[in-house]
């Protein structure tokens, strides 16, 4: 308990706060982090998402390859880029881009994958292009399960940006090494608290504009004809990503 | 008019759907194409607005072969209706059905205008405009389905076993929508259905198919009772089984129909 007041009065002292090696500063770096590292992985993954999701080509690869994506560890390729580009900031955010791909991937091809077969063919039968067909039916009706990924394509690179600090990176991160090299367990902990906060602040206004963006007239609920309802425009209310279902 | 000359479809894994099928279907009366599943109904529908290719062969509408001119124009100038509606569930009923006009280029809210119009001309309250699809009930739905194949005010409507997932008394209701909207606008409607009772309703020229688009018998539903064309055409339309075999029975004054089992069905005018 004393530990965890320590750490709350290191954050509360403004000493700690301001300048600009206080926290505000790391928790911008760590947010910077975040939503670059996100933001540059969307513009990779999406388009590719959506490409798969809409041919139906090419599914398997994305699965393997997201996957393999996945089971690299962050410390292990972190290092490496660290070896590779010197210290400073490109090594964490590389990391951090290849972290944030998978989910966004998954999420861009489940969001198309998950509308209605019968939909989309009713689409085209009344003459949309295949380009209209994107923006018009898949890419709105598939909105709450890309926002899904994102969702948690943020809340994994919000939590691994604390290891920039480790190669000299910035963020919040820093802290806590530096804590742990001099001993001071009031910084680590104080820092630790604020990224567990940040995440949980993230986490909530994702939930948040997850909801928001499901199509008004997928969360209308009918009067009747709810046995008529077909499994798949329910998967587009759900949150989860499935990979490989 | 649409025509079919000698059209084969084959399908990438081997299934030959339909085989070397001939058909001319008049212009502004309801052909009804009827058969079990499989027997390539809907690929023969589909390939009218070139949602499926044909292998080989050709359709010719008004003339004019399908195989030169761009798929999605041509489908924007033929109404599609398929079963359960296919209706965009993001949008507006409104939206739904202004949706072609909209592509077409007409001015929003002219097609909206439009789309209220036709709201009444399928039997549908105008005040279901502005509900989302899942608030209407599958017969509604189904209405929506058909006004957004008239909205672009087409020659030709495809219906494709529209009325399939709706019960049989919303169905019933929706058949004669369809008899009094096709006599009243006088569009070329081409029906898919599996119900021999839907077709010799609806249609004025029903063409029976058998396994690969062959065709077992065409003709008006009085024609095809009065000689069925071999087994085939007997069993399906029911007359082996005495199901349309009918007979008069004299009571008193006036002449009663009565079915196979004796129950009578109704009276003869005189």
């Amino acid at each position: 308990m004393n530990l965890v007041l320590g750490g709350i009065a290191w954050i509360l002292d403004p000493a700690n706060m301001n300048g600009p090696s206080g926290w505000i500063a790391r928790l911008l770096e760590q947010l910077g982090y975040t939503f670059g590292a996100v933001a540059i992985a969307a513009i990779v993954a999406i388009p590719l998402g959506y490409a798969v999701g809409h041919t139906g080509r090419g599914r398997d690869i994305a699965v393997a390859f997201s996957g393999g994506l996945r089971a690299l560890p962050s410390l292990g390729v972190l290092i490496l880029f660290g070896f590779a580009l010197g210290i400073g900031f490109k090594a964490p955010m590389l990391t951090l881009v290849i972290l944030a791909i998978p989910p966004l991937l998954a999420g861009a091809y489940a969001g198309f994958e998950a509308v209605d077969r019968r939909t989309i063919d009713a689409a085209r039968a009344v003459g949309m292009t295949e380009l209209q067909v994107v923006g018009k039916v898949e890419v709105p009706l598939g909105l709450p399960l890309l926002i899904g990924g994102v969702r948690s394509s943020v809340l994994q690179v919000v939590a691994t940006a604390t290891l920039a600090g480790y190669i000299g990176g910035g963020a919040l991160g820093t802290f806590i090494f530096q804590g742990a090299a001099t001993r001071n367990y009031d910084m680590m902990l104080g820092a630790s608290i604020l990224v567990t906060a940040l995440a949980l602040v993230l986490e909530g206004i994702f939930a948040l504009l997850q909801k928001l963006v499901v199509p008004r007239g997928v969360v209308a609920t009918g009067q009747q004809n709810v046995r008529a309802r077909s499994s798949r425009s329910r998967a587009v209310m759900g949150s989860p990503i499935q990979e490989g279902k | 008019m649409i025509e079919f000359r000698s059209v084969t479809k084959r399908f990438p894994d081997g299934t030959l759907a339909v085989d070397s099928f001939d058909l001319v279907v008049p212009p502004r009366k309801t052909t009804v194409l009827v058969g079990s599943s499989g027997c390539g109904k809907t690929t023969l529908l589909r390939m009218i607005n070139r949602m499926i290719d044909p292998t080989s062969g050709s359709i010719l509408i008004d003339g004019e072969d399908t195989g030169g001119l761009e798929p999605v124009k041509l489908r924007r100038r033929i109404g599609y209706v398929m079963q359960n509606s296919g209706l965009l569930p993001h949008r507006k009923v409104i939206d739904n059905v202004a949706t072609v006009p909209i592509l077409n280029g007409t001015p929003k809210r002219e097609a909206r205008e439009h789309a209220l119009e036709l709201l009444d001309t399928v039997g549908l309250d105008r005040s279901l405009a502005d509900k989302y699809p899942r608030q209407l009930s599958g017969g509604q739905q189904q209405r929506v389905g058909v006004a957004r194949g008239l909205a672009a005010d087409p020659n030709i409507l495809l219906m494709d076993e529209p009325f399939g997932a709706v019960d049989p008394i919303v169905r019933a209701e929706l058949q004669q929508e369809t008899i009094r909207l096709q006599e009243g606008l006088g569009k070329t409607v081409v029906f898919v259905t599996h119900d021999i009772d839907e077709a010799f309703l609806l249609g004025h020229q029903v063409v029976i198919l058998q396994k690969g688009g062959h065709i077992a018998q065409s003709g008006t539903p009085a024609e095809i009772l009065a000689a069925p064309a071999n087994d085939f055409v007997a069993t399906f339309v029911g007359a082996d089984k005495r199901k349309r075999a009918l007979h008069i029975q004299r009571v008193g004054d006036r002449d009663v129909v009565v079915d196979e089992n004796g129950t009578p069905t109704g009276v003869l005018q005189p």
